[in-house]
Parts: structure tokens; sequence; C-alpha cells
């Protein structure tokens, strides 16, 4: 493969070096199922408790709420369809907001056609939850406020401590997708008032198909995957035991990055901000410039469409990615960046840059130089920018 | 995704540009949903398309499409242009996506849109034109998703 610079790290990130060597014995040596009662299976056992008290320690949460699943949208699925479900006798209405991802957003879609009402809340223009809204939609028959901990677009993180709080007075359960956040800032599920809260292996430098659900103690929750009874026999399934000693070492390692990751990260974030901002014209920067996950750049290009710009900058090497309609496969850009108030048109010309603790400041500067010229070429190209500079003369 | 045409068409994009006090110009789509094209036409007096000119804001597909059909149209007469449908200009970029094929129509549409300035402008009838659709993604629906 060519050389290439990543910079897609909200997509998905490399799986580390030392969560690859703690995965590998469990393949083809210690094979054996955790439920198996012979030594084989109890090594595999210890190795999923193992686990389980590194998430459970990573959270200040106990390890009997730590349900582990296949990923982030299937823990988002179940907290919300089985939550829904447990609750319906109290009351049949939720609510989230207008940002969060498709595996909240759909899952409530299809709340709503089996008889349940959902209230999405409005954000600002920097992506921040308006608390004065999410507290008036509360009823009297709310039974859970859902809203991500931290945008997987445009990295804004949300007042979830707030958020949090007023759940909490009105006796309404919380539950938040923290896919994005979790690994990459502290989280303390006491101090937040958590009750659920979903993340995924992946994108903290473990492996695909793992994540889980944190279900606060006292929960009334609902099988999600009928059978065994592994995961308190609310999710059946032979332990994907790979997967989840895989998640235990990437939470350890991210645990033990964090501060130095958070600080490199923010700094070469912040110089790009900059840079983009002072050498492009006709910028916008998408998302909260201070309350932002500390790898996430966002911005927009006006009269450039996102999908070309990709392109552009695949050819280069440049693994990036867009809020434009067309790496969606509909018409509509993103709904984060028309939740933000983007108009289509400057909604359809973004770009999100996702670093990571590899991430050197030399890659930033060949991704700003190929950002300049392909952006001078596609305006080039724009029957937008002609009409705009013709207006302007 | 994308054929080695549309590829090449979108990196070195032929006739790529503007055409000063051009015959006819025409302009379709909508940033809504993130496709513009124009085309600019110089049409000379035996009615043959001297020139062509595009320009365009969209994805790899729109602005791939927008060139192979100026290469369609450059040097041909009214009535042939008008014979190039969007299928003709898919086919000539060895396909496109399905999810890519309103682009095609969009090209097609451009060019009946520029051809309809044209006409407007000296007084005459191209059979078969139409006037264009301000947006041609009107009446155009979505796939109903299931859950």
């Amino acid at each position: 493969m060519k050389p290439f610079i990543y910079l897609d790290n909200a997509a998905t990130t490399k799986t580390a070096g030392e969560v690859v060597e703690a995965m590998l014995p469990y393949f083809s040596e210690h094979y054996g199922n955790p439920s198996s009662i012979y030594s084989l299976g109890a090594a595999s056992k210890e190795a999923v408790t193992q686990a389980r008290e590194i998430v459970a320690g990573s959270l200040g949460a106990m390890t009997n709420e730590i349900y582990f699943t296949a990923g982030g949208s299937e823990a988002d699925n179940w907290a919300l369809k089985a939550t829904a479900e447990a609750y319906a006798d109290k009351g049949k209405h939720v609510i989230t907001s207008a940002i969060e991802h498709h595996a909240v957003l759909h899952t409530c879609e299809y709340l709503e056609k089996n008889g349940f009402s959902v209230t999405y809340v409005g954000v600002d223009e920097n992506g921040i939850v308006k608390l004065d809204e999410l507290e008036a939609a509360i009823r009297p028959d709310t039974i859970l406020i859902s809203i991500m901990f931290a945008n997987n677009e445009i990295g804004t993180i949300q007042p979830i401590e707030k958020i949090g709080e007023i759940a909490k007075k009105h006796g309404v359960l919380f539950h938040t997708d923290a896919v994005q956040a979790y690994g990459q800032i502290p989280i303390d599920v006491d101090r937040y008032h958590i009750d659920m809260l979903s993340a995924s292996g992946h994108k903290l430098n473990g492996p695909k198909g793992i994540g889980f659900l944190y279900i606060r103690k006292g929960i009334r929750i609902r099988s999600f995957v009928h059978g065994g009874g592994q995961e308190r026999a609310r999710r059946a399934g032979t332990e994907n035991v790979p997967g989840i000693v895989g998640l235990g070492a990437a939470v350890r390692r991210a645990l033990r990055m964090m501060e130095e990751k958070t600080e490199k990260e923010t700094m070469l974030r912040d110089e790009l901000i900059r840079r983009i901002e002072a050498e492009i014209p006709y910028c916008r920067l998408n998302g909260d410039r201070h309350r932002r996950l500390p790898n996430n750049v966002n911005f927009s290009f006006r009269f450039v469409e996102g999908e070309s710009l990709l392109i552009m900058l695949d050819m280069e090497g440049i693994c990036a990615s867009s809020g434009s309609a067309c790496t969606s496969g509909s018409l509509d850009p993103s709904h984060v960046l028309l939740a933000i108030g983007l108009p289509h048109e400057i909604a359809h010309g973004s770009l999100r840059l996702t670093l990571s603790e590899e991430t050197t400041r030399e890659e930033l500067d060949t991704v700003v130089d190929a950002i300049k010229r392909i952006v001078e070429r596609l305006r080039a190209m724009s029957p937008l920018y002609e009409d705009f500079l013709k207006e302007k003369q | 995704m994308y054929s080695e045409k549309v590829m090449d068409h979108f990196q070195n994009p032929r006739n790529m540009g503007e055409i000063e006090d051009a015959s006819g110009v025409g302009t379709v789509g909508n940033a809504k949903c993130g496709d513009i094209m124009r085309i600019y036409l110089d049409i000379d007096e035996n009615q043959i398309i001297r020139d062509v000119k595009f320009k365009t804001f969209g994805c790899g597909a729109a602005v791939a499409t927008s060139s192979m059909a100026t290469e369609l149209v450059k040097g041909k007469k009214i009535q042939e242009a008008m014979q190039i449908t969007n299928r003709a200009v898919a086919e000539a970029l060895d396909g496109l996506p399905p999810v890519k094929m309103h682009c095609s129509l969009l090209a097609e549409e451009a060019i009946h849109a520029a051809l309809w300035d044209y006409a407007q402008k000296h007084g005459i009838t191209i059979e078969g034109l139409q006037k264009p659709k301000s947006d041609i993604h009107e009446g155009e629906e979505e796939e109903a998703e299931e859950y």
C-alpha cells in the first residue's frame, strides 16, 4: 500500500500493538468457552472478568454493571429499546437530540413506529444541546433522556453533568452514547448521573466488533439477546473473548495515555484550525471551539462539495471524511450540520479531520497544503464561486 | 466505486471554464442536493456547437458527467446534441454507481437548459426541447426505508 496520512480516527482507529498482543493467545491457545467447567474454559472466563474490571474501573462503575456487546450501535439499540419496553407502564415518551448518531436516531424512529413519542431537542450553532429546551420537554410520561457525550462529526462535548442533574431531578433515566468520548476524556458515571452508557472498542485503538453498555444497578432492563446465561442472562451468546480481552487492553492503554495524548492532540488540533482559518478564505469551523474533542477538526469550505474534496485528498493519500450528501448515499447533507444551522450548500462542503496520538506536525503541513490547492481548484470549477465573485464586483 | 473513466474525467475535466458572451448558458440543479451544473455554449450560424464549457459544484460523478457531456456535444449540430441522453453520458463513462445516476440526468438537463437559453435569445424553436425545470430533483422520490 502507498504511504498515507490517516486523519479519520473518529471513523475507526488502528488497533494498538499491545492490544493485538493481548488478544492473540485467546484465538488458538486459550480458546475455551468461558462457560465450560474445565480449566481451559476457566482461563477464558478469568480473562473476561479482568477486562470487565478494567472497564468498570474506567467509569467508576461496578463490574456487574458492565455488559459486553458487539459494539456501540448494539449498545445504543439495547439501551433505548429495552428501556422503552421495561418502562412502558410508566410512560411512552423519550427525549433525545437532533444531532445523535443514527444508531440512536433510527432506533428512536423505530420506537415512534411502535407507539412511543420522541422529542428531538435542538442545539445551538456550536452543537451544544439547549438545556432549557431539554428540561421543558420533560413530561410526566417521560422515561428516558438519551444525549450523546460528544458528537462524532463536529466533536462538540455536551454539558453531560448538567443533563444528568436535570434527568435526576425529574426522575428520568439518562443514557449517553459515549462512543466518541470514551477513552478520550475522563468519564465518571456517578459524577455525571449517568444511568446507561454506550461505548465501542475500535474508537480507542481496540478491535472492531466489541463494545459495552453500562447499566446502573437497579435499573429495570430487558434481555436484548435471549439464550444462554452470559452477561447475567441479559445478552446471551458465547462471549467474544479475544474481543473482550482486546477491549480491556485498549481501555487500560487509553487511561494510561489519556493525559499525554490529549495534550498533544489538542495542541496539533488548535494549530491545524489556526492554519486553515488563516490560509483558506471562506471557511467556517464547525462545532464549539473549546468544548470539543481533542482530536476533532471540522470545517466547511464554501463553494466546494465534500465528496470531490475527499476524492482529491484520497488521491494524495489523505484519509478524511465529510458530511456531504454524496458520502451518505442520500440527497441530504449531514443532519448534524443542518441542526447547527448551516445552509445546505455549506453543509455539503464539510471536511472532518480527526487526529491520533501518532499524527505529526509534518503530516498536518502536508494536509494543509493539499487542502489549500484542492479547495482552490474546486472553487475554480464551481458556478457558485463564479456567481459569488461576480456579485462581489 | 467509480470507473477509471469517471476518475479520469474528474481529475482532468475537459472543457472546464466559462465562455464570454456565450450563445446560450444553462444552470441546473440546486445547492440543497449538492449539485449545480452550468453549461456555456458557443453556437455558430449553422447551428453547430463550436465550443462548450462547464462549471460544476458537486461530487466526483457530477464533475465527470459534466466533462463527458461537453465532449459529446462539442462540434455537434443542435439537433444531434438534443439526442444525447443521460444514459449515453453514463455509458460513455463506463457506467455510474446507481446512486449517482441523477448526476448524468443533471448533465443532460444542463445541455438542454443552455440550448433553451440559446433558442430564447435567438427566437427559434428547437424540436423536442422543453423549458428546463428549475430543479431536476422535483418529483424525485426517495426510496422508503424500513427499519
